[in-house]
């Protein structure tokens, strides 16, 4: 959206002058301690990256070292305990400290005020405040890989994780309800700041539907978080004082655990996958230089995702002794959550139809995320549908399905979203024909891991299994070359971006010509208050206003205010 | 080629075709999407391209009615799922009457299965081609998932309550057997073969095994070890409820609260007798026998209580 | 909450006016006690399934507790909720005194309550009821599995937890105290003092929960609640 300034008039005036010759939010100071006890927003949005990396790769290298052994029948490279472990805490890793924060934690951080057009977010010291939280909660998980790790499932259904395990468990769940509370932190952060300091002008229709998805997310982690916190808290005392919450031998019901943890976390699914849509939101508008279709649909499909997120986790359960009737009810709800998914991707299709596509990196994800997240969404229908679940439900199926949604969604559009607001983070420019290519490698790479569990789950293959019959060998095999594709791409990337951080090409202010305000009226790399000092952001149209300058030619000022 | 390459497994049991129906049925509905959204990608992005001549771009900012189409054809399809799937899973959760009565028990890391007839078998099991078996099922420890994939079926056993799941074999020949919901260490390797036979080579098969006494007679001599038999007898001043065609039947509460006669009430009933006590009776009466009888012990006696409510003599021979 | 800590000297640098801040403060305090009530939520739900499927269990457990001390808790922090909110009225009339002498009198309130509460679970030790291994509910020598744990269980996570809010409040009422005394607050601005507010009357809401669905579980049938002992 173009603005109109109250002080100074000269967009312009500001726009050429390199980063190098004025201070940036990055060199307004220096030192250590400058960094840690920052309450910028987009510092802690980098040390919020930085750390996310950091389990990323963990994470990372537990996924490859899975499917090392994978690679053949025989549980030949690990102890059966090993694995166990590895699974669990790929799981807990990638969820936790990668998934959730990923987004929200980094480019929300670092695009809410801005995008909205204020300083900062509303409570800057909570903000670091969720950083710290998250580093502790991070340390201790650490800590426990460290010391012996955790086999339970990163689902720590009881009584096994209660009673039965004889790894650290209540470490692990001591560290998922710390870690907890920075998502929470961060949430309520966002809705205030998106409720509260928005700039005179900036409706709430006029928000780009980046801003939509998080606040739809923050809504999740607000209202969701808590319950997963309590859960994992009685979990640990069910662990440490054998209270029988959980156990049945006194008296307690182990699906209870189940109905808990999942009225989070399948909410917490959507945590993983609706801040993604938000960015190809914003990629596939700018990449076709059109306005969005439908921009009210998404907007609302965002909210209501959320809202019926939280009403079908007994999807996770058909099997578990659930009755066939609750079932039922949870498996037509399910149904329905699927219907915004959809008029989102129509919606984005429509975007491109009579725009002006080109096929810049973070545009290549943003497709390649409709496409994964497609086939990722219609196999959730195959484990909605009661009938079916009964034979997929907890094979390589589930697993194919969640990583399209998780890997094939959330990730690429966090590859994207990085692509994207790059040169407005740092200032510099990533190499581009490197990245496409890195782009295509990932693409290729996640259809060759994840495809074949499809049909591995089909088969009968339950996950989790550190060794499985040889009919299933040349499935893994075809997997376990997938995810080596699929890992040096992602090493790629890290290694370009490593690389461009000090060598890449000096950014512009607007490098996409993209509408909004964090490329129309911020620097690459913004100031420590995002905009030039003294100026009022006031705006005066809507997201996305590709089209109105060239069919009107400015001639029609027919702004609201 | 596909025989070497299979994209679904046997289909060995009634429920097989039913099941890969629907799941070819979502895969014609995902493909066509996929393909849909695929095509249009490519001829958006080519047609549309940035560096075509003239390029500019329309001022579109949506149709109500598109967005209602493209909601209400997936609403349409999604309900077409649902009722199909639910439909499906229903007839996999009504229990057939006139079912062979087998019992499960899982604990890390083995499957116990026993016949109606007595027999017990560890990891694998034996079942008759063409006739309804009906398992039920509990674990001594964790959760496991009782799955045979060639019979599409699976089913949760949770300690502390019985679940139940049945199938009627259409195929002879040996199937997997796994547990599907993670249980420990050896997750992995707690499976075995269900081998589908002949009538005449199951009795055969039953005739060469251990002969076991059946979960009924095992039932009712415990009925009498334990001693449940001097309270629970059809007298007028028996201290406890009589048994006699009870169950299946309402009986009210103490706490004015009623409760069906099933196999979890029984279960309850026996490890923890003051929890749930019939009306009329004293609460805190009847030791527990938790720690005394074990869960394929309290199985039997739950066979040999079903008896009682078919043949009325049972009861007056277990008072006498 | 720290975050208000640089406000109370007027008006942070990423606001644009007072007013903007006041509604900012005060809305992200319901957000946060919105993920209270979710929070303490879960456990109210574990309760509601535990005690419909064991109703006779729980009201033999909640027999042992001392409804004359949670009545006595009931009306003490019921008071401090009235102290909080002349604490209030005080910041608004710009009565500093008026500030300390609320907070304290709400502390002290608060302090009873928690004493009271140190010899209910005292208490509570010295028979044997804290779920654990060493749990004796004395079922007449019979070695019988009762649900009674699971109440203990429940009664002592929802209590210590709510226990546990009071004790955070208390602490940064000292604070605030230390606060007002330096003249912190004026009458145009006391958001900390207006937000604390809000908090302590949740926690005194969930106590409001807490007392009937913890301690009156078999007050309403009568003689049935005596029948397993």
């Amino acid at each position: 959206m173009s603005s109109t300034l109250l002080t100074p008039p000269a967009p312009a005036a500001h726009a050429s002058q390199p980063a190098k010759e004025r201070t940036t939010y990055l060199t307004a100071d220096y030192g250590w301690k400058s960094w840690l006890f920052t309450v910028d927003h987009k510092r802690i949005a980098i040390l919020y990256l930085i750390s996310i990396m950091v389990f990323f790769l963990i994470g990372g290298t537990f996924a490859i070292l899975m499917r090392a052994e994978l690679l053949t029948p025989k549980g030949d490279l690990f102890e059966a305990e090993t694995y166990n472990k590895l699974f669990t805490m790929h799981g807990v890793v990638m969820i936790f400290f990668f998934l959730i924060p990923s987004i929200p934690a980094v480019l929300g951080n670092f695009l809410v005020p801005i995008m909205i057009g204020t300083k900062d977010l509303a409570f800057p010291k909570i903000n670091l405040l969720s950083w710290y939280i998250y580093v502790v909660g991070g340390g201790a998980t650490l800590y426990v890989a460290i010391t012996g790790g955790v086999d339970t499932g990163w689902t720590f259904y009881a009584p096994y994780s209660s009673t039965y395990a004889n790894t650290n468990v209540a470490a692990v769940a001591i560290a998922v309800f710390i870690t907890g509370f920075s998502s929470i932190l961060t949430g309520l952060n966002f809705i205030v700041t998106i409720h509260k300091m928005r700039a005179p002008g900036m409706t709430w229709f006029r928000m780009p539907l980046f801003l939509w998805a998080q606040y739809a997310t923050s809504l999740i982690m607000m209202l969701g978080t808590p319950v997963l916190a309590i859960t994992v808290l009685l979990l640990f005392a069910e662990r440490a004082f054998h209270i029988g919450v959980f156990d049945p031998a006194l008296g307690g019901d182990p699906v209870l655990f189940q109905h808990l943890f999942w009225f989070y976390s399948h909410p917490a699914v959507y945590i993983m996958i609706l801040p993604g849509m938000g960015v190809v939101s914003e990629i596939i508008a700018c990449f076709s230089k059109k306005r969005m279709f439908g921009y009210h649909f998404i907007a609302f499909s965002s909210l209501a995702i959320a809202i019926f997120g939280f009403v079908v986790w007994g999807h996770h359960m058909f099997v578990s002794g659930q009755s066939a009737y609750a079932g039922m009810v949870f498996s037509f709800l399910t149904m329905l959550v699927a219907i915004p998914s959809a008029v989102k991707v129509f919606n984005w299709i429509a975007t491109l139809y009579k725009g002006q596509v080109s096929l810049e990196t973070p545009m290549l994800y943003a497709l390649g995320f409709i496409g994964l997240f497609t086939i990722g969404g219609v196999t959730g229908l195959f484990l909605a549908v009661m009938g079916l679940d009964r034979h997929v439900h907890d094979t390589y199926f589930v697993v194919a399905h969640f990583h399209y949604v998780m890997v094939g969604g959330m990730v690429m559009a966090f590859m994207g979203g990085i692509h994207f607001w790059w040169s407005k983070m740092f200032g510099r420019m990533y190499p581009e024909a490197m990245a496409q290519f890195a782009a295509v490698v990932i693409f290729v790479g996640f259809n060759f891991t994840f495809f074949p569990q499809f049909i591995l789950g089909y088969m009968g293959m339950p996950r989790r299994y550190h060794q499985y019959n040889d009919e299933f060998t040349v499935l893994n095999v075809l997997s376990s070359a997938g995810a080596t594709i699929l890992g040096s791409g992602f090493l790629m990337s890290i290694c370009y971006f490593i690389w461009s951080f000090k060598w890449g090409k000096q950014a512009p202010q607007n490098p996409w010509g993209a509408k909004g305000l964090e490329w129309e009226k911020a620097q690459s790399p913004p100031p420590t208050f995002n905009f030039e000092d003294g100026e009022r952001i006031v705006v005066t149209e809507d997201a996305y206003a590709y089209t109105y300058e060239e069919s009107h030619a400015r001639t029609a000022p027919e702004v609201k205010k | 080629m596909w025989k070497d390459f299979p994209l679904y497994p046997e289909q060995a049991s009634t429920i097989a075709q039913p099941v890969d129906l629907l799941y070819f049925f979502l895969i014609a509905v995902s493909a066509f999407f996929a393909l849909l959204i695929s095509v249009l990608i490519v001829v958006f992005a080519s047609k549309y391209r940035k560096d075509r001549p003239n390029a500019s771009s329309a001022h579109i900012e949506g149709s109500t009615m598109l967005e209602v189409i493209w909601t209400v054809i997936p609403l349409g399809l999604t309900m077409i799922m649902f009722v199909w799937g639910t439909w499906l899973f229903f007839q996999q959760a009504h229990m057939p009457a006139d079912a062979l009565e087998f019992t499960v028990t899982g604990k890390q890391w083995m499957w116990k299965a026993q016949h109606p007839t007595g027999q017990r078998e560890i990891n694998d099991l034996h079942v008759p081609i063409g006739k309804a078996c009906r398992m039920t099922m509990t674990s001594e420890d964790v959760i496991h998932s009782y799955y045979i994939p060639a019979f599409r079926t699976k089913q949760d056993v949770v300690p502390g309550r019985y679940s139940q799941l049945w199938f009627e074999a259409t195929k002879l020949g040996t199937f997997d057997i796994y547990c599907a919901e993670y249980c420990g260490t050896e997750h992995s390797k707690m499976g075995g073969k269900v081998t589908v036979m002949t009538q005449t080579d199951y009795e055969q098969w039953l005739s060469g095994g251990v002969a076991n006494e059946t979960p009924v007679q095992a039932g009712e001599r415990l009925f009498t070890a334990l001693r449940c038999i001097t309270c629970h007898n059809a007298t007028s001043t028996a201290r406890g409820p009589s048994l006699s065609g009870q169950f299946g039947k309402e009986v009210k509460l103490l706490s004015g609260a009623t409760v069906t006669i099933d196999a979890d009430y029984v279960r309850e009933s026996i490890l923890n007798p003051a929890a749930k006590t019939v009306e009329g009776f004293q609460a805190g009466l009847m030791p527990t026998y938790q720690g005394q009888v074990k869960e394929e012990d309290i199985l039997s006696l739950i066979a040999y209580l079903k008896t009682f409510g078919a043949t009325a003599p049972a009861a007056g021979s277990a008072a006498k | 909450m720290s975050d208000h800590a640089h406000s109370t000297f007027g008006l942070a640098h990423h606001f644009d006016d007072l007013e903007q801040q006041h509604e900012t403060g005060t809305l992200g305090m319901w957000a946060f006690l919105l993920t209270e009530v979710l929070f303490f939520g879960g456990m109210f739900g574990a309760y509601a399934v535990y005690r419909w499927s064991y109703p006779l269990d729980f009201q033999a457990a909640s027999a042992r507790l001392d409804v004359d001390l949670g009545g006595i808790n009931t009306i003490v922090l019921i008071f401090s909720s009235l102290t909080m909110a002349l604490g209030v009225y005080a910041a608004q009339k710009g009565s500093k005194n008026g500030i300390i002498a609320g907070l304290l009198a709400t502390m002290f309130f608060g302090a009873i309550f928690l004493v009271v509460k140190y010899f209910e679970y005292k208490e509570k030790w010295e028979h044997h009821l804290i779920p654990g291994p060493n749990f004796d509910f004395g079922h007449q020598g019979h070695a019988v599995i009762g649900h009674e744990q699971l109440y203990f269980a429940l009664y002592f996570a929802m209590t210590g937890m709510h226990a546990l809010h009071m004790v955070v409040g208390m602490v940064i009422m000292c604070w605030m105290i230390k606060k007002a005394h330096r003249g912190d607050f004026t009458p145009e601005h006391y958001p900390l003092v207006e937000n604390f507010g809000l908090y302590w009357h949740f926690v005194d809401i969930v106590w409001i929960f807490l007392f009937p669905l913890l301690y009156l579980v078999g007050a309403h049938s009568g003689d049935h609640a005596g029948i397993t002992h």
